[in-house]
């Protein structure tokens, strides 16, 4: 019988500990598979965040650190400094890039620091229990806005690309969404996009991917690939923010 | 022949990072040490190494963590309120037990504080300094020589024992201009070995993980025991210290860095009027050098600590000398530099008028 499916050789055999529903598996499995499309496996490092997917330095299958909340493009400046030969990718959560590491992601954008920023956004603290992030909609409930986000008193959501878009900086930024498989197919694409411009030093690049936390949300998972689809979709329009390839022809 | 040179304590720093073989360093403008990034920028771009001026010291330091992650000497520096900054960075860099070099230009305190030379810092230095149970290794220099050579000490040290090291100046050190002399042996970053932890790519190798967390039951635990060990270890192999006229002394004044300068001068002042005292100057701050306190504690009956701060250091005389000597204070906090009349006078009192 000929194998036509398993699981790529860029994650490890470890048993992911995502909850039923959540979009991490989706984006782990994309970029294990990129891992190995594009041969770069052996010369990765990654780097994991603090959340949900700070375990993601056991789940991807290369060199991996786990840095301080929110440091992620700090440390990965670091690596990429010193080994410009290797690939160094930051997979960050909503808390981390755009909560407790904001300065971080800013400046090694503005710096167009070589490197791939995988930027989950699910508008939930998923590993803290379901706290509000900096992404949460208003109106949307959470365990410190048990009433929903009031933007009188907690302000408004954070639109990541939007805001890095404002800078000079950054050589590639697209929002996508893992609701569908449409666009899971075309998350891979722009994360292949944002690896290429890393191999062919262009510079920064950053990848949004609106996702599922059923468990933070309160919702089934059916609920919550819905409502992703919808309301997340409809507050983080999904586009290509920047790409400087297109000013370059 | 060695070449010698009239440099600024700050600049000796920076020929002496270079000297040991780093081209890594990320810093943010502080001052009294802004001639550090200013003279490694240019120096970096000459030699081909890495220089970033970073967003924060917060940044700076998780910079600090990637390069030495990827297993390549790497620096920083700051005064003060920088340093404070740092503290996250340097628990998770000691809490995953990768070596770095950061130097510590100290300034007044607490808050902004001011810009004046002060030795406030000792407990942040000596204590880990953020959250956690870790060391860091601690150097305090004196001279303009001491700042250039101990970044190679440094390295060779937080190597050996893969944690965090630590320089600790202060404003009066990387201001002064000294005469330097220059050393011969440069360490070519090429003949660095390769460490068998460093992220590189897992390429014909298992892959590497580099952390400082464990949430399986009691491995955390076994973790930190681990790093107990390796403390012990520098403990009993890495005291350093200077002692002079001690031998007859009936006080022994206890001073590192500026204090130690200022303090020499107390001693020479003393001995012309009679006084038997004499100069004890640790050098390592972590592991402070406990054994020749405890030894000497059984003979000298009088320890006059001298410090740009409240009194830190002294817990640590009181602790090691475990009380058994007569312990006196002579500290200015907040900028003040004592003074070798200031400190004579401190001398007379604790062995009465002259002899």
């Amino acid at each position: 019988m000929k194998k036509i499916f398993g699981r790529p050789a860029g994650l490890t055999e470890i048993l992911q500990r995502y909850c039923p529903g959540c979009g991490h598996g989706i984006v782990h499995r994309i970029i294990g598979e990129l891992l190995v499309k594009l041969d770069i496996r052996e010369r990765t490092i990654g780097i994991a965040p603090v959340g949900c997917s700070v375990f993601a330095d056991e789940y991807f299958n290369c060199d991996m650190i786990q840095p301080p909340h929110g440091r992620g493009p700090a440390v990965a400046t670091g690596l990429k400094r010193t080994r410009p030969e290797c690939i160094v990718f930051s997979y960050q959560g909503d808390g981390d890039l755009a909560a407790m590491g904001t300065a971080e992601i800013i400046h090694a954008a503005a710096r167009n620091e070589n490197i791939t920023v995988i930027f989950i956004n699910n508008a939930i603290f998923g590993m803290t229990g379901g706290q509000m992030a900096p992404t949460t909609l208003p109106g949307m409930k959470s365990t410190t806005s048990v009433k929903g986000r009031d933007i009188r008193k907690q302000g408004y959501p954070i639109r990541v690309c939007e805001m890095l878009a404002s800078l000079d900086g950054p050589y590639y930024l697209e929002r996508c969404v893992v609701d569908t498989p449409k666009n899971v197919i075309r998350s891979e694409k722009a994360l292949k996009t944002a690896f290429m411009n890393q191999i062919d030093n262009k510079g920064f690049s950053l990848v949004e991917i609106l996702s599922t936390c059923p468990t933070g949300w309160g919702q089934t998972p059916i609920q919550a690939k819905k409502w992703l689809g919808e309301a997340m979709v409809q507050y983080y329009p999904l586009g290509v923010y920047r790409d400087r390839s297109k000013e370059e022809k | 022949m060695a070449e010698k040179k009239l440099m600024y304590g700050n600049h000796a720093i920076v020929e002496g990072v270079l000297a040991a073989g780093c081209r890594f360093f990320a810093g943010y403008p502080i001052t009294p040490q802004n001639e550090i990034p200013e003279l490694m920028s240019i120096r970096m771009n000459e030699i081909g190494g890495v220089f970033v001026q970073t967003g924060s010291e917060v940044a700076a330091i998780n910079m600090l963590f990637g390069a030495a992650a990827a297993g390549k000497r790497a620096m920083t520096s700051s005064s003060s309120p920088g340093i404070s900054l740092m503290q996250e960075g340097i628990s998770y860099i000691a809490g995953a037990d990768i070596p770095v070099l950061v130097v510590n230009v100290v300034r007044g305190g607490p808050g902004l504080g001011n810009i004046a030379p002060a030795q406030s810092d000792y407990y942040q230095a000596t204590r880990g300094g953020g959250h956690g149970d870790y060391f860091t290794i601690t150097l305090a220099p004196n001279s303009a020589q001491d700042l250039y050579e101990f970044p190679r000490l440094a390295f060779e040290l937080a190597e050996k024992y893969r944690n965090p090291a630590l320089i600790l100046a202060d404003g009066l050190l990387g201001q002064m201009m000294e005469p330097v002399e220059l050393s011969d042996e440069l360490v070519d970053p090429n003949s660095l070995a390769e460490n068998e932890w460093a992220l590189s790519g897992c390429k014909g190798r298992e892959r590497r993980i580099v952390r400082s967390y464990d949430l399986r039951p009691g491995k955390l635990e076994e973790w930190n025991l681990r790093r107990i060990e390796k403390y012990e270890k520098i403990k009993k192999n890495e005291q350093r210290f200077e002692a002079t006229d001690c031998d007859d002394a009936d006080l022994v004044i206890v001073a590192y860095g500026t204090c130690s300068r200022v303090s020499d001068a107390a001693v020479k002042m003393a001995r012309d009027k009679g006084f038997k005292v004499g100069l004890l100057r640790p050098i390592t701050l972590w592991p402070f050098p406990w054994d020749v306190f405890a030894d000497m504690s059984k003979r000298i009956e009088n320890f006059l600590v001298v410090e740009m701060s409240c009194g830190q250091m002294i817990d640590d005389v009181k602790l090691a000398t475990e009380c058994r000597s007569k312990i006196h204070f002579h500290g200015r906090p907040g900028g003040g530099v004592p003074t070798p009349p200031e400190v004579y006078k401190e001398i007379e009192k604790v062995l009465g008028g002259a002899q």
